[in-house]
């Protein structure tokens, strides 16, 4: 919670004032992978990491206050007029938190929505709390100008991640991964004052669907803890329909009110009509050297399972991969998405027995998860919390990925460029870290930055979970992996010592690059998996 | 001394959203108040000083000392920038003479008169991006063109920074290939070039033996010169009616040619026939073309197939070309490399066949024996001469142990 903390009603100016001011005295520790963080945020002391599995919270999960059905229509309609009379019913006041979820991506309209009708009904200092942000939703800048949102805690990228950055947020950036964000409302570290839904398919009791309607979307996963741990919930559609919501995947018993409008985002940016193969023959390379491997390694048998995401190299991953198994006539269990549609044609083709799909990317993915019961929609809870008793993620034999940088040791950046800026959100990457064979895909360089460098400017994923680094240059395994480096011998592929890829591509960068000046401000952190804090985000003005 | 040197600007490279791996250098000389660098670059927390520091350097080599410097860098690598500024400079109208050479990585292996050319990776020599990572492709060689794909306006600078990265980028296994403009002005090209040795010099548009003895001369003086004696190989490309009916004159007109290849575009413009992908047009030019290098004791190397989409066309076009008597062909995008070598490759049958062959001769060996026979049939000399090469090849190719 934002509260816990004096508030200066008086001004901005005298509010950014007396908030340097705690920035100021900021105690700030070392933790144990050796990065500088602080011990409160936003009012709240926090744990710095200790490293992999060993903080183990004991106690009881949050939960949302009782209710009783008796409050609510017998007859199931929960319709109320608009959002503002939503917000209103929901007792929005100073200080809340909103969350929201980010399935309609780029596309999305209802977040901004729900914190524009705040700012109408005229509360100050919420905290919102998407599963992550867009550029789109950059009017959330001049809502945190005006005081309306005190920060944000969640992904921040583009303009958003700039003015964070820039340490232009009165509050701190809290950065979480999907897992991480569960494990975060499941003990109680962020409670969710108001949910807001927004649902492609929506019936008056709340029930929600996002595989169908104008703005279909596939999964709502993202929304599911928030459905069930926010005092209270608001469903907003563009496509009501009349009880029953066939299926549901969001429960209509956890919805307080249901809100209809003309639309809940923009179609063209919710899913990309048809997702591109990457036709750079260097990033192909890349594709092909992980497929490759997986081959070598012994990874690549009947019964497999694998998660790539929806990135040009993934991709090609995908298709390169998929020409052998025909070859060898092997097939997957399963396969996780980010569902496109390569990963929907290796089901249709039978050559993976389900999709369990976390977000869905194309419009062949949304028409699959629609039509196939073997394209299971799949929620962080299933497969990302650090609070579940286990999680499907460990299960997985290898998962691809990307990264800004990596350093000899394999620990990885995923959430800022060299520089600090932000760049994008964690989404699903740190808990993907937890699979058999994890597999970073990256270029050795990008624009003469070297992408694998003596240390991370930003810590994300820990060197000991990080397995593989595959380069157009050549293949690291992390010497952690002995079975690995013995599975592969005698295969074809340039397998090289990490330190080897780094001293050739600094030769060819013309020696290593100056260290960008940071800031000594923290403007955000990192939390590692289990919500201990991993790393510091430092403002660069 | 006093020079009234005229004032102009140079400007060299280019910048933009779109563009990557490349800067652009604006210089304008002054007379006083020393080097005044403005940059700009997507790199510069990283590189900026280095830039900075590196511009300097080739100034100060150029005898530049003072001069208004304008820099957008688009993450250009250090022989890139070099050679842009070198570019800038020299269009101001300054640093004639002189050059600054980025450091060199070792030689790789001279290049033997013999080896494989099945592939020959076309980089347009004004787009240094494409350059970096050219060798990862597995192509047998690199052409780094200073000719079709260089705007007439950019010739100039090309030659820099094909120069530059002869000395800076690591071709790996790849021979080291200059498509050179037409003579005359391949001759300035051969001067910037020849210096850095380069495996193989391509001459355009060749029509008689006295182009390639031209150019072989100017190659022959510029190693006297820098005491090069490593080979400098040639390939004569013919793309004319006229140059295809004196291919053999030309593919004998000097002892460094190793192939000769034939430009289709240019000479089915020449025919006045549309290019098409059976190639009817250009069937008599290319089995000339073989017939001429066979007859020289040369390599006969295809044209390039330019649709990158069309991936089964060009497999069509390799056998096709393969079953004509070529040994490779040339390819505008990495993504053929590897259809060029499946096409050129021997098929299993036909390494079956020689193996069985070069068995039975091996066994006429030991026994002493002058005729080579396999079952009831006799193998000739020729035979036995083929199926030795073809094994070799497959070797060579990896298709064989």
């Amino acid at each position: 919670m934002v509260d816990g903390r004096a508030r200066d009603q008086s001004g901005a100016a005298e509010a950014i004032e007396d908030k340097m001011a705690i920035l100021d005295r900021i105690e700030l520790v070392t933790n144990a992978a050796g990065r500088t963080v602080p011990e409160t945020v936003n009012g709240r002391t926090q744990t710095a990491y200790m490293g992999v599995g060993k903080y183990q919270p004991r106690g009881n999960k949050a939960a949302p206050p009782i209710r009783t059905a008796a409050d609510y229509p017998v007859n199931g309609d929960k319709r109320v007029a608009d959002l503002q009379t939503a917000l209103r019913k929901c007792g929005l006041r100073d200080g809340m938190v909103i969350s929201s979820h980010h399935h309609l991506r780029d596309g999305d309209r209802v977040a901004l929505m729900a914190l524009e009708a705040a700012a109408r009904i005229g509360v100050k200092d919420l905290m919102w709390f998407p599963s992550a942000s867009f550029p789109s939703q950059q009017g959330a800048i001049e809502l945190m100008e005006s005081r309306v949102i005190d920060h944000i805690e969640g992904s921040m990228n583009g303009p958003l991640g700039d003015y964070c950055t820039q340490g232009k947020m009165r509050g701190m950036g809290v950065l979480r991964s999907h897992g991480g964000r569960w494990q975060a409302i499941q003990d109680g570290e962020v409670h969710i004052d108001i949910a807001v839904i927004a649902a492609p398919t929506a019936d008056p009791f709340g029930n929600c669907d996002g595989s169908h309607g104008k703005s279909a979307c596939g999964s709502l996963g993202f929304a599911l803890a928030d459905s069930t741990y926010a005092d209270h919930v608001i469903a907003v559609t563009d496509n009501l329909v009349p009880f029953p919501c066939i299926p549901w995947q969001i429960q209509g018993n956890n919805v307080d009110y249901v809100v209809e409008v003309d639309s809940i985002g923009d179609p063209a940016k919710i899913v990309s009509g048809t997702t591109q193969i990457t036709r750079s023959p260097d990033r192909l390379r890349i594709a092909e050297f992980v497929a490759h491997f997986l081959r070598d390694a012994g990874i690549l048998r009947n019964g497999f399972s694998f998660q790539a995401g929806a990135g040009g190299i993934a991709l090609a991953f995908v298709s390169y991969l998929k020409q052998m198994m025909k070859q060898a006539g092997i097939k997957a269990r399963f396969v996780r998405g980010g569902s496109t549609k390569y990963l929907v044609e290796l089901l249709e083709e039978g050559l993976t027995d389900y999709i369990l799909d976390g977000q869905t990317f194309d419009l062949d993915g949304v028409r699959s998860m629609a039509d196939n019961p073997r394209h299971v929609a799949t929620s962080p809870f299933t497969s990302y919390n650090y609070h579940g008793k286990g999680n499907f993620a460990s299960m997985v034999d290898a998962v691809v990925l990307g990264a800004t940088e990596v350093d000899t040791d394999f620990n990885a950046n995923v959430v800022t460029h060299s520089d600090g800026r932000l760049l994008h959100g964690i989404g699903g990457w740190q808990n993907c870290l937890a699979a058999g064979c994890t597999i970073l895909a990256v270029p050795s360089f990008r624009d003469r930055i070297p992408v694998i460098v003596d240390e991370v400017t930003t810590l994300c994923g820990p060197g000991e979970l990080i397995d593989v680094v595959v380069t157009e240059r050549g293949i690291a395994i992390n010497p952690r992996r002995q079975d690995l480096l013995d599975a592969v011998k005698g295969s074809k592929l340039p397998i090289r010592p990490i330190a080897d890829i780094k001293k050739e591509v600094e030769r060819i960068c013309g020696g290593r690059p100056q260290r960008p000046k940071r800031g000594e401000r923290p403007v955000a952190i990192v939390k590692w998996v289990d919500g201990t804090v991993l790393d510091t985000v430092w403002q660069i003005p | 001394m006093t020079v009234a040197t005229e004032t102009r600007t140079g400007e060299a490279g280019h910048w933009g959203a779109e563009v990557r791996s490349d800067l652009q250098v604006r210089i304008e000389p002054r007379s006083r108040g020393g080097i005044d660098i403005e940059l700009e670059s997507r790199v510069k927390p990283y590189y900026g000083d280095a830039i900075r520091r590196q511009a300097e350097e080739v100034l100060e080599a150029l005898g530049v000392r003072h001069a208004q410097v304008q820099i957008h860098d688009e993450g250009a690598l250090p022989f890139v920038i070099a050679a842009r500024v070198e570019a800038a400079v020299r269009r101001a109208g300054r640093g004639e003479g002189t050059r600054v050479l980025p450091d060199r990585i070792a030689l790789p292996e001279p290049s033997s008169r013999d080896r494989m050319r099945r592939s020959r990776l076309y980089v347009p020599g004004s787009e240094p991006k494409y350059f970096i990572n050219a060798a990862l492709h597995g192509a047998d060689a690199i052409i780094l063109d200073l000719e079709d794909s260089v705007h007439a306006s950019e010739k100039d600078a090309a030659r820099l920074l094909v120069r530059n990265a002869l000395r800076a980028v690591d071709f790996l296994e790849c021979e080291r290939m200059v498509r050179i403009n037409q003579l005359p002005l391949g001759l300035e090209d051969l001067d910037e070039i020849v210096p850095e040795s380069p495996d193989l010099i391509l001459i355009p548009k060749v029509e008689n033996p006295g182009q390639v003895v031209e150019a072989g001369k100017r190659i022959a003086a510029i190693k006297g010169d820098y005491g090069i004696t490593r080979p400098i190989w040639l390939m004569p490309i013919l793309e004319s009616a006229l140059g295809i009916e004196n291919a053999f004159a030309i593919a004998t007109a000097s002892e460094k040619i190793v192939a000769l290849t034939i430009g289709l575009e240019d000479y089915t413009a020449d025919l006045g026939v549309v290019k098409t992908s059976a190639g009817a047009e250009s069937l008599f030019a290319r089995q000339r073309v073989v017939n001429a290098a066979h007859a020289a004791g040369l390599q006969a190397i295809d044209s390039v197939f330019g649709d990158v989409g069309d991936m089964d066309g060009l497999r069509a076009w390799g056998l096709n070309s393969r079953a004509l008597g070529f040994e490779g062909m040339g390819c505008v995008h990495p993504l053929q490399i590897p259809v060029i070598h499946e096409a050129f490759a021997p098929t299993p049958a036909e390494i079956e066949r020689a193996r069985k062959i070069v068995a039975a001769y091996n066994e006429a060996q030991e026994k002493g024996l002058g005729v080579v026979s396999l079952g009831s049939k006799m193998i000739d000399p020729p035979v036995v001469n083929r199926a030795l090469k073809l094994m070799a090849r497959a070797k060579a190719m990896g298709i064989v142990d």
